[in-house]
Order: structure tokens, then sequence, then C-alpha cells
């Protein structure tokens, strides 16, 4: 991933001769960017043991609040990073999704662990969801079960550099119209209905395992 | 506590022609005399089995069957273990909620996984999965509908 370059048009001689008294010339882009990366205040929320080591990596020792990212809002309304944080069970389903629709743009969400990204131990499980991208997009997958502290700080830059590649005058909450709703799935008499949203996600092809024999 | 071929005995003795048998380290009783058996282990002084720690259903896909395990508080002892069997399509067996409060909710537990249906319990609706669901995702013959992986493999 790219970071959003740098360019200035103003001439370098001049740019080190005005460094000298103390202006310094930059993109409103990177500016902008740098504003938004460094002040991301993540949702607080937690649905199974990887909230324990989110919570770790809150904590002194880890520290979240270095990248800017400590100040974890109660309400969705104020908050920019989904960390979906554990097991999403089918019936915790629909509350995660609404609780994104209701993020304001621009928003990112990172999945942590296992589960959150595939159903992880309990894929087969009657009652876990295979993965939260069957119903919001993900911005960065953060393997582990859980994912130690550090991990959780890496899945947080690689989001901060992806912030960093953004253009503003091409980035989606800024077009005219936008509509970033995400279909919110409903109980069914077996399962969820529809079991996932076809918008955004395509199941791949059956699993084949094989055994022993 | 008695052993357990002592309390066979004493059920034997209270109740003839109940057949109690044991299997392994536990009392098997039908269902029908299931009430009756545990209203007299509760009430008996010389039992007192106040306490009702767990109530565990299990799929053997010939029959279903419910574990209990009663301790007794007043007198110390425990845990007897009681398995109560009933078959795959009438699967009724009696509720004890009305003797041990604490059947109440593991119960409903039962009934929503297995789909054993307990006789006389105050409120059995479903405790784990939501209204509307129409199966009991813990038998062994369930098939979940939005599955990735071919039903052969289970």
């Amino acid at each position: 991933m790219a970071l959003a370059e740098n360019v200035s048009q103003v001439d370098e001689g001049l740019k080190s001769e005005l460094q000298k008294s103390g202006v310094f010339t930059t993109t409103l882009e990177s500016l902008y960017n740098w504003g938004r990366r460094s002040s991301i205040w993540p949702l607080q929320f937690g649905l199974a043991c990887c909230a324990i080591e989110m919570i770790a990596t809150a904590c002194a020792r880890y520290d979240i609040d270095r990248f800017g990212a400590g100040l974890f809002r109660p309400s969705p309304r104020q908050a920019d990073l989904m960390i979906v944080a554990g097991t999403v069970t089918k019936k915790m389903t629909p509350q995660v999704v609404r609780l994104y629709n209701q993020m304001p743009e621009p928003k990112y969400c990172i999945t942590m662990g296992a589960c959150s990204i595939a159903g992880g131990p309990f894929i087969d499980g009657y009652n876990v969801l295979r993965g939260i991208d069957r119903f919001i997009p993900v911005d960065v997958h953060l393997p582990g079960c859980p994912p130690r502290p550090e991990a959780l700080l890496h899945g947080l830059m690689k989001l901060q550099e992806k912030i960093d590649s953004q253009k503003i005058e091409k980035t989606e909450w800024y077009q005219k119209g936008l509509k970033r709703e995400f279909l919110i799935p409903e109980f069914g008499p077996n399962g969820l209905m529809p079991p996932y949203n076809p918008e955004i996600f395509t199941p791949k092809q059956t699993r084949k395992i094989t055994t022993g024999k | 506590m008695k052993s357990l071929t002592e309390i066979q005995t004493d059920l034997n003795q209270k109740f003839p022609g109940i057949a109690v048998t044991i299997d392994g380290t536990s009392l098997v009783i039908l269902k029908e005399n299931w009430i009756k058996v545990a209203t007299f282990l509760k009430t008996e002084p010389e039992h007192a089995f106040d306490y009702l720690s767990s109530v565990t259903g299990t799929d053997y896909k010939e029959y279903l069957e419910v574990a209990y395990h009663l301790y007794s508080v007043s007198k110390q002892h425990g845990p007897l273990a009681i398995k109560v069997r009933t078959d795959m399509e009438k699967s009724i067996v009696p509720s004890v909620t009305p003797l041990w409060r604490s059947a109440e909710f593991q119960e409903r537990e039962a009934y929503d996984l297995l789909g054993i249906y307990f006789e006389g319990h105050p409120d059995l609706r479903r405790i784990l999965m939501w209204e509307g669901f129409q199966y009991h995702p813990l038998r062994k013959d369930y098939v979940q509908d939005d599955q990735d992986r071919p039903v052969e493999q289970f």
C-alpha cells in the first residue's frame, strides 16, 4: 500500500529557506490524513476473549494511546473504528451490523481474532457467524487466537497506512449520494436470513475436508 | 451416603417392580417412575437430596437421555447420578422443577437444544436460541441450512 505522496510544487531551495524562518510547506492531503490517522477513536465493545487482549492493549504496558487510538468511545456516533474483538454469534450479528451502520463516515473495521474473521474453532457450530465480513466491509483482518497486543498494534498501524493512502477527492464519503447502510439480518427458522450480504460477500466454494481414511 | 446398590435396594423395596438398574456409576430409572423416585429421594430423611446441581441432555441416536446430579446439603453427601431415558420421537420426561427450582433453566436448555419436553414445567420456552427457531441444534440429525460444508462429512 503506497502512502499518499508528499509532493509539493514548492521549489526545494525556497522550501529550506522557508523552514529556516519557521514556515513548513506540505500538502493539504498529508496534513489531513496525518490528523485522521493520529486520532482514531475505537468503539468500546468486546464480544469474547479477544476483548481481554484489546483491554491489555489499552493498558499501560502496550498503551494503544501512543498511536492516538486510546479514546474508546461508548457510543457509535463518536467512533471511527470498530474492533470486532471476539466470537460473533448469530444472535449478536444484527446488533453488530446496526452499530456499524450508526457510526459516522469515515469509518473503519478491524476483525480481531480467528472467530470474527471466519468463525475460528466454532466454524461448524450452529450458533456462530462464519466471519463478520459476511455483513460489513473489513479493512484489516487480524489473525490469532487471540492476537497478542503487539498484533493489535500492528493491525492498527496497517490501518493507519491505509488511511494515509486515501485521497480526499476520491474517498467515497465525500461523494454525493453516498448510502452506506448495510443490511441487518433477521432471525430465521434455521439461522440468519439472509446468511450473508450478497452485495459485499461471495461465499467460497464448499469446503472439502479430507479425513484420515 | 449409601452405596449405589443400597440405594437401588431401598428403591426396589419401597416401590416394588419399578426396575431400577445400575449403569456404571449411575442409577437408570424409567421415566414413568421418575417423579415418585425423586420425591422419595428428596423427602426421605435418610437420603435428603435437597440440591439438584445439574440437568444434562444427551443424544444417543437411538434414544435421548437426561442425567441428573443430586447432592444433600443438610447431610453433606453426594453426588448421586441418575439417568432417565426417553425415545427420540415422543421425547417426554416429567419435570422436576416443582421439586428443585434449580432444574428450571437447565430443563429449558435441554428442551431448547435437544427437544426434550419436560411435562409439568411451569415455563417451557427456548432459552438460548431465538423465538421462531424451529430445530433443536444439538440433535445428531440437525443440519444447518447455511452450512458451507457437505453434510456427509459430519
